[in-house]
């Protein structure tokens, strides 16, 4: 099953083989292999299978299957995909060679045909509702993934890419439905909070033992999520076949109130030896290794997460006591496994925790069951793990003082204080790129241009009444009136009797502050450099004073801040070249980059100054220990930095992991998170307009 | 003409309130206010839409025996139609008293919902009347009103708002003593819904899970979850025999998103409690 996949040459040369007829100078195999190359062995060997037989036909449908394969595979699956190249080769022996290329070129007339006909649903179609679906049902993060096995590691779910198990694309969507909830439930009733290879151990063909397993727990856990959500169950049930005599009477045991992981381990005693019953079409497999590797991960991460957020909660509460001598102040929490509600104390009084830290306490007793005792200590969970220390080092500024950089403080939330002149950072301009950047861009989003430059100008068309103006395009009634009652009382009235509208001046000044750093390379930094070209469109349209600058870095040492474009600079050619140059670099050292750029900010005169940062969200530099909790802390202490200076900061994070410390380190700024680098050119600019309207 | 009208407006909003507001008080806020009210220190109602804001400032005015007034701010309300201004009857200049003047004058409690969306020369207004001042100078007239001990000056505001210009200064923010509202407990929340639907106790239950369920969506696609008002929303569209999952498409998917994934992905939350 785990034959290493092909590699691109060893491709090549087959292709080359299978196709030879249809290719010549100026169309090589190359281009084909490249895109089969990604695929998994199975896969590469069905599309080279079919390949074979298709150019048995036609070389030039040969060809034509496997350039389009890969995704049709995507879009298809396997069996899918296998129907799509019959309907072309059936095309082929009515109508000839030309209609069966266009039949297979045109995917996604294919797609909608058998789509109609109740071919079955495609992840990729349903994968965003039941994302937000399972993040509506588990308050955090869950992400969907197609694979060939279907199982949970705890934080991923894995998937078929294709569900066409029944005719009807309503019940294949409740399948897809049935495996997001069932996996889901593994993780919030606990499948995984006994120690399961232990478990395994005792038998003598652990495998059995865990398939027994397997279904034990599908029943706990479609009568523990059914008690809760009624729905479920009906999901479920309509989906399985009939229970056996002896799962029927598991059940009445599995569906009490609080029945945990430990009974259904209970019940597997009996059950080893009896036949094993068909595994349910929703169940997948279990991994326990790798789940409890992933939860063991994550509770670790949580806990020092938890610890830092409460020690902040601890020094407040401290600091509003009357009499600082009484000692710690004391926390205590009480929670409920069922709704996952909780009510944190401070000395015996209720408070309402930030909602990152409800976050955290929710997730953390589905983990648990419960707050677990020591997570309240003041003393906290201990030293943190030693890769994400920075070394220390000695004396290495010396130098780098002397080649024109900029030292600049970095915080370290071990010692609670700065690093004195620890990072040298040094500014200069993005290199031009190509020329016709801009305007292809230009051209490919014309229709939304417009449309933002409309909405954008309505903006800047807010009209203020200026009053008492001696001309304008209203009566000013006060004025009017007051003007009566001097004439009255014999006082020469004024004259100013208009109102007049006026644009008002916004005065704003925006920091556009880009991520330039290694881990933007391809899509990200593509659909980066779109966003810029947007933002400029758009903010041409309302007037703001903005600036552009990326920021990348290799180590404390160089700190790299490129110029894009000046308050001072116009949107012009020279711009445009270099947002076309904008270009994946080294590491993120984000903190200094904001303290940098919060004081350029800071010397443009405007009343409202906004720090907008477009990131992946990766504090990370690999060099010296910035990666990790040291990055985050010291990110999140430049934004309080900037925030405290009178700059609002904001954040646009592109994030496809959807990583959890994103509310902590983003939490003094205001921030979005776009899980699509796709969504960043349109959205960003849509989200600018929100924050300043 | 313009004026004319919103002065009509504005003259109907003196409230007093005769019989019970009903209030389920979450936390600690009826003593909070009371506190604040009896100390004349005014008070700011920070928390999100929907969340019972506006029915506590009720039920405290009915409470402390205080006729109410509200104004619902909005971006073209003006410090004049906060203090008053003259008109023109029968060729007499006539001065009206604002909203603001007149809960002054009448000792009431005025609440100013939504203090952000109001042009930024209100703040300069409400600021000595939200001190140990206390006084409202009505420069047009050449008055100076100075507000007797039972009056008391409320603003609420939303947070959630994303908009810089919209953040509330410091030294207004700084003048009142925060209350801070969120959506009740769970059991609360039901036990109000049940209060003002007469649904039954389960169904209440099942609404209020939905609603958490939108809550994990808030920073996901969307600005805000299920507030405690579309609950009830839902809840009296069910107790007109409306089926539980159209009530909640009606009256709160709906309200939260147009976009057509999350509005299914709402459903599909909706069909696990439902
Ligand atoms: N604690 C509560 N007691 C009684 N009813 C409540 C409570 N909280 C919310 N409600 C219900 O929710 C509805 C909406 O509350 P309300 O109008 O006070 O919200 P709000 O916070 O003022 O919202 P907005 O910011 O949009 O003005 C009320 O009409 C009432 O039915
Ligand atoms: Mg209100």
């Amino acid at each position: 099953m785990n034959e290493s996949r092909y590699s691109q040459s060893e491709l090549e040369e087959k292709l080359d083989d299978i196709l030879c007829a249809a290719l010549s100078s100026r169309r090589s195999a190359a281009a084909v292999a490249a895109g089969i190359a990604p695929l998994s062995r199975a896969q590469q060997e069905f599309v080279l299978d079919w390949a074979q037989v298709a150019a048995q036909n036609a070389a030039e449908l040969g060809y034509q299957f496997s350039a389009q394969a890969p995704q049709a595979l995507t879009l298809f699956g396997r069996s899918g995909a296998e129907k799509w190249l019959l309907r072309a080769l059936d095309a082929y022996d009515k109508e000839g060679l030309y209609p069966a290329c266009a039949a297979l070129k045109d995917l996604n007339g294919f797609k909608r045909a058998s789509d109609a006909a109740g071919e079955g649903v495609a992840l990729a179609e349903v994968k965003r509702v039941l994302e937000l679906f399972l993040l509506g049902l588990a308050g955090r993060r869950l992400q969907l993934e197609a694979a060939e096995d279907t199982w949970t590691d705890t934080e991923t779910i894995f998937l078929p890419v294709r569900i066409a198990h029944y005719p009807e694309r309503a019940r294949n969507f409740r399948l897809y439905k049935a495996i997001a909830v069932h996996h889901w439930a593994q993780a919030r009733y606990g499948t995984f909070n006994l120690d399961l290879p232990a478990v395994l151990a005792g038998y003598a063909a652990p495998e059995r033992a865990l398939a027994w397993l397997n279904l034990l727990e599908a029943i706990r856990l479609e009568n523990q999520s059914g008690r809760a959500f009624p729905g479920f169950s009906a999901l479920f049930a309509g989906l399985r076949p009939a229970l056996s005599a002896s799962l029927a009477a598991a059940r009445e045991q599995l569906s009490c109130a609080g029945a945990s992981i430990a009974d259904s381990v209970r019940l597997l005693r009996e059950h080893y030896p009896l036949a094993l019953p068909e595994p349910f079409p929703y169940m997948g497999s279990l991994r326990p290794e790798r789940a409890a590797e992933v939860r063991g991960e994550r509770i670790a991460k949580e806990r020092r997460a938890l610890y830092t957020e409460l020690t902040q909660l601890r020094l407040a509460a401290q600091a509003e006591r009357r009499d600082p001598q009484t000692g710690e102040p004391d926390l205590d929490v009480e929670s409920s496994f069922e709704t996952l509600d909780f009510e944190l104390q401070i000395d015996g009084e209720a408070v309402a925790p930030p909602e990152e830290v409800a976050r955290l306490m929710r997730s953390i007793i589905q983990d648990f069951g419960e707050i677990p005792e020591e997570y309240l200590l003041a003393s906290g969970p201990g030293a943190y793990a030693a890769d994400s220390l920075p070394e220390e080092e000695s004396g290495g500024s010396g130098e780098t003082r002397a080649s024109g950089g900029r030292l600049y403080d970095e915080w370290d939330f071990r010692r609670r204080d700065y690093r004195k002149d620890w990072c040298v950072l040094f500014e200069s301009e993005v290199p031009q790129g190509d020329a016709a950047y801009v305007a292809a861009v230009r051209a490919r989003y014309a229709g939304q241009i417009t449309q933002l430059r409309r909405r954008f100008e309505a903006l800047r068309g807010e009209d203020r009444l200026m009053r008492r103006q001696q001309e304008g395009d209203d009566i000013d009634f006060d004025a009017v009136v007051e003007a009566y009652a001097e004439r009255k009382s014999g006082i020469e009235p004024s004259e100013r009797l208009f109102v007049q509208r006026r644009r008002s001046d916004r005065n704003i000044a925006v920091m556009f502050m880009v991520d330039m750093s290694g881990s933007t390379k391809g899509w990200i930094n593509a659909c980066e450099r779109e966003a810029l070209v947007l933002l400029c469109e758009a903010l041409e349209a309302l007037g703001d004073r903005y600036a552009i600058y990326g920021f990348s870095g290799w180590t404390r040492k160089r700190c790299e801040i490129y110029r894009i474009k000046t308050f001072g600079e116009s949107y012009g050619d020279a711009v445009r070249c270099r947002i076309a140059g904008v270009e994946p670099r080294d590491y993120t050292r984000m903190g200094v980059a904001i303290r940098h750029l919060t004081g350029i900010l800071n010397e443009v005169d405007a009343k409202t100054r906004i720090l907008f940062t477009l990131s992946d969200g990766k504090p990370d530099d690999f060099h010296d220990g910035y990666r990790g909790d040291y990055g985050i802390e010291d990110t999140r202490q430049a934004l309080i930095e900037a925030r405290q200076s009178g700059i609002h900061p904001f954040c646009v994070t592109i994030d496809e992991e959807a990583r959890d410390y994103l509310p902590h380190m983003y939490g003094p700024a205001s921030w979005v998170l776009i899980d699509d680098a796709g969504q960043l050119p349109l959205k960003t600019a849509e989200v600018y307009r929100r924050l300043t309207s | 003409m313009n004026d004319l009208h919103d002065t009509r407006r504005l003259n109907a909003d003196v409230d007093r309130i005769e019989t019970e507001p009903y209030y389920e008080p979450v936390g600690a806020e009826v003593a909070l206010f009371e506190a604040a009210w009896a100390s004349r220190v005014p008070v700011l109602l920070k928390g999100p839409t929907g969340c019972g804001k506006t029915r506590f400032v009720e039920h405290m005015a009915w409470r402390l025996a205080r006729p109410l007034v509200t104004v619902s701010c909005h971006d073209d309300l003006t410090a004049s139609d906060l203090v008053g201004r003259y008109l023109i009857v029968d060729s007499e200049t006539v001065w009206v008293d604002g909203p603001l003047a007149r809960a002054v004058r009448s000792g009431s409690l005025c609440y100013l919902d939504e203090i952000v969306e109001a042009r930024k020369d209100t703040t300069v207004v409400i600021h000595p009347l939200a001190d140990s001042r206390r006084i409202l100078p009505m420069e047009k007239r050449g008055e100076l009103l100075r507000a007797p001990d039972e009056f008391m000056l409320i603003l609420s505001y939303n947070p959630g708002y994303q908009s810089v210009l919209k953040e509330l200064k410091h030294s207004t923010r700084q003048r009142f003593v925060a209350i801070e509202f969120d959506y009740p407990r769970a059991d609360l929340e039901a036990r109000i819904v049940v209060a003002e639907t007469g649904i039954d106790g389960s169904m209440a239950e099942r609404l209020v899970k939905f609603a958490a369920m939108t809550r994990n969506l808030k920073g996901s696609g969307l600005d805000e979850g299920a507030s405690t008002r579309l609950l009830v929303h839902a809840a009296q569209l069910m107790q007109r025999g409306v089926a539980p999952r159209d009530a909640c498409a009606a009256a709160i998917s709906l309200a939260l998103s147009d976009d057509p994934e999350m509005l299914a992905a709402i459903d599909e939350l909706a069909s696990a409690v439902f």
